[in-house]
């Protein structure tokens, strides 16, 4: 058999048939619920007198809509306390296992799935939400799905769908200090475009990505959709073993071994065909930070907001908008803009390790008058470790709020909003006009680390600046 | 069986932009709930109010119509099938456009909704047209595979697969996944992960 990628093999190995549309009917490892974009799928089941056809393979939790300070229930939001009972009787009528507030593995739905040793390589995952690539940071192909698919997947578990091609992103070499995986993604975005990605999956590839640790390859593969690519992975490797061994739905003993030569043998052949490679050079990748309304208007933290006239033809309306909206003036610098709010948290940066390196910068500081700052962990257990380090206390000491997990301000479906056209730096994914909870909010897309950095100046910051002030004092 | 979806025809409404993402479409407060109706109201609900009664969703020329025509990567961001629900709801049954982000056009399909895509200079002579005469009658056929607007006439694109999923009226995929039961079973058997994990999973319930 010809070189192949990754792709093509997971791909093969689940493939169903043909459909007469010409479509594959792939089946689906894991497929993931959560509140928002299942009860539909549930009622459309109901309406056709169908089962779902492999229960242990759905797993659920509730996330997006989840209060971050008083999870009483019932919530306070009808709305949310309506969806949160929706999807327990749906749960339990359908016999689908549930992390619900308070199990001890509730979290968004991309945190809790790695954590539990559910994503594993070589699976395709399926869920209701487009940051399902993340997964694909195990060498998974994992996917968004709309409602109507969800329901595929519970009554068929399986989808019908056309092959993507595969894009090799290669970043090779070192980050420079203060560059964080979340640079690395922004970066990509900001080179490729925001519809580079569409008709692709993205395979992460080169010395940058093996070197980097799960969570953060987690952050890189779990924004290849803002850059128009519905899947990203990064090939299994030791890396990948080790975060996977032990966990609760990891295999064990005998099966571990069996898994980890199958794994192997799934990676990209050496001589694999692409239909498309495209490499950079870590070394010139740099703090970035959006100052638009869309994920692709990045910039170097010490660059300043683009001139419409220097850029190309088709990005020259968006950025109009992008400046109305923000109210940003061409040809300033980005940094020293002045932040309402800073959220640390969501489905790209919500983890034990985001949290770490957060509390490094907070740790012995304040954050800056007239700011309001909080830190939303992506699940129970990054909380509960968050708290067994003592993180809590950092960040509370430094100013900010520390609050139960859940998606939060990375949408605001709960009460976590921007108000008015206050400004936010935001360790999220999305810079829209109008995610953050307000209309005419404003939202900053970085990492963490820059997040924290903003907090306690009051202003958009170079994260650089305050390692070099931490190494001379 | 789904309904066969061939010619939409009826009356076309402008919405000129890139990037218009499911967001914008559909504010994720609207998100708040466990069915799709009502959501017709909503669509382009924060834009409107912004646009003060000027976002084509509100004048007062374009109620009643039914084929939306948008630019470039439309739909990009979530996958909530809100999104298309909501024009659906409101009462748009075909979108024309420069593109389209995959999840967005794959949700559309779903529900029986085409997206067919055009080049940007077609999209710009149907958006002038129906700026300057709202009433004019608009056609996308999916035999043909053109879009039809007053006396202006162009080729449109689609995915192959896609297309023949809607003129043949089987768009709705659950029932053909269906049938394929003893596929999909030996499919399951060949995968090594289920054994191992369908034993956690048994146990740890
Ligand atoms: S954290 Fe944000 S992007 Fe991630 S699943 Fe929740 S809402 Fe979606």
């Amino acid at each position: 058999m010809s070189a192949r990628t990754l792709f093509d093999k997971v791909w093969d190995l689940h493939t169903v048939g043909i459909l007469p549309s010409g479509q594959t009917q792939l089946f689906i490892g894991l497929h993931l619920i959560h509140e928002v974009t299942s009860p539909q799928a549930f009622a459309m089941l109901r309406e056709r007198g169908l089962k779902v056809l492999y229960p242990d393979r759905t797993v659920a939790t509730v996330d997006h809509i989840v209060p971050t300070e008083n999870q009483s229930r019932p919530f306070a939001d009808v709305l949310a306390e309506e969806m949160m009972q929706a999807l327990e009787n749906n749960c339990k009528e359908y016999g689908v296992r549930f992390y619900n507030i308070g199990s001890g593995s509730q979290g968004i739905v991309h945190v809790i799935a790695p954590e539990l040793g559910l994503t594993q390589p070589g699976m395709t995952i399926a869920c209701g939400d487009s940051h399902t690539s993340t997964h694909g940071a195990f060498g998974a192909i994992a996917f968004g799905i709309g409602t109507s698919q969800v329901r595929d997947v519970l009554a068929s578990q399986t989808l019908a769908l056309s092959k993507l091609k595969v894009r090799k992103i290669e970043v090779n070499g070192k980050l420079p200090p203060g560059v964080y995986a979340k640079d690395v993604i922004l970066h990509i975005i900001r080179t490729l475009g925001v519809k580079g990605g569409v008709g692709y999956a993205y395979e992460f590839a080169g010395t940058t990505f093996e070197q980097m640790s799960m969570e953060e390859r987690m952050t890189v593969c779990n924004m290849s959709i803002e850059g128009g690519a519905r899947c990203g992975y990064v090939n299994p490797d030791e890396v990948t073993y080790e975060y996977l061994k032990g966990r609760d739905f990891a295999p064990k003993d005998a099966e571990w071994d069996k898994a980890v030569s199958w794994w192997n043998s799934l990676r990209s052949d050496e001589d694999a065909v692409y239909d498309d490679v495209v490499t950079f050079d870590a070394a010139e990748i740099a703090p970035t930070v959006t100052w638009g309304i869309t994920p692709g208007q990045g910039i170097a933290v010490n660059e300043v907001v683009p001139v419409a006239d220097t850029l190309p033809e088709s990005e020259k309306a968006i950025a109009q908008e992008a400046y109305r909206y923000m109210d940003f003036t061409p040809g300033t610098p980005i940094q020293g803009t002045k932040v309402n709010v800073c959220f640390i948290g969501s489905c790209t940066n919500g983890r034990i390790s985001d949290l770490r390196e957060a509390a490094k910068f907070a740790k012995g500081k304040h954050v800056a008058q007239g700011v309001k700052a909080f830190v939303v962990p992506g699940s129970e257990r990054v909380k509960k470790e968050a708290e067994a380090e003592g993180l809590d206390k950092i960040f509370l000491e430094a100013g900010f709020e520390w609050r139960e997990p859940g998606c939060s301000m990375c949408l605001a479906m709960n009460p976590d909003k921007l108000q008015g056209t206050q400004l936010s730096a935001s360790s999220s994914n999305r810079n829209f006009k109008g995610r953050q909870g307000s209309s005419t909010g404003r939202t900053l897309l970085m990492s963490p680390a820059m997040v924290v950095a903003a907090a306690i100046k009051g202003e958009v910051s170079d994260v650089r600046e305050l390692m070099l002030q931490e190494s001379v004092s | 069986m789904s309904s066969e979806v061939k010619v939409i025809e009826g009356r076309g409404i402008p919405l000129v932009g890139n990037d218009i993402d499911t967001d914008r479409i559909i504010p994720a407060r609207f998100l708040r709930c466990v069915t799709f109706d009502g959501l017709g109201e909503q669509a382009f609900a924060d834009d409107r109010v912004q646009a003060k009664g000027e976002h084509p969703f509100d004048q007062p020329q374009y109620q009643g119509a039914n084929i939306l025509v948008v630019n470039g990567n439309f739909g990009c961001g979530s996958s909530r099938e809100h999104a298309p629900q909501a024009l659906a709801k409101w009462g748009i049954q075909a979108v024309v456009g420069e593109s389209f982000a995959e999840i967005f056009f794959g949700n559309c399909v779903a529900i029986g909704i085409p997206g067919v895509t055009a080049e940007p200079t077609t999209v710009k002579q149907l958006q002038t047209i129906l700026q300057e005469n709202p009433q004019a009658s608009i056609t996308v056929d999916l035999d043909a595979m053109q879009v039809h607007c007053g006396d202006f006439q162009a080729s449109v694109s689609m995915g192959e697969g896609s297309r023949q999923m809607l003129t043949t009226g089987t768009w709705d995929t659950c029932v053909q996944l269906l049938a394929q039961i003893d596929p999909i079973r030996a499919t399951v058997a060949k995968l090594p992960y289920v054994d191992w994990d369908s034993r956690v999973v048994a146990t740890s319930l």
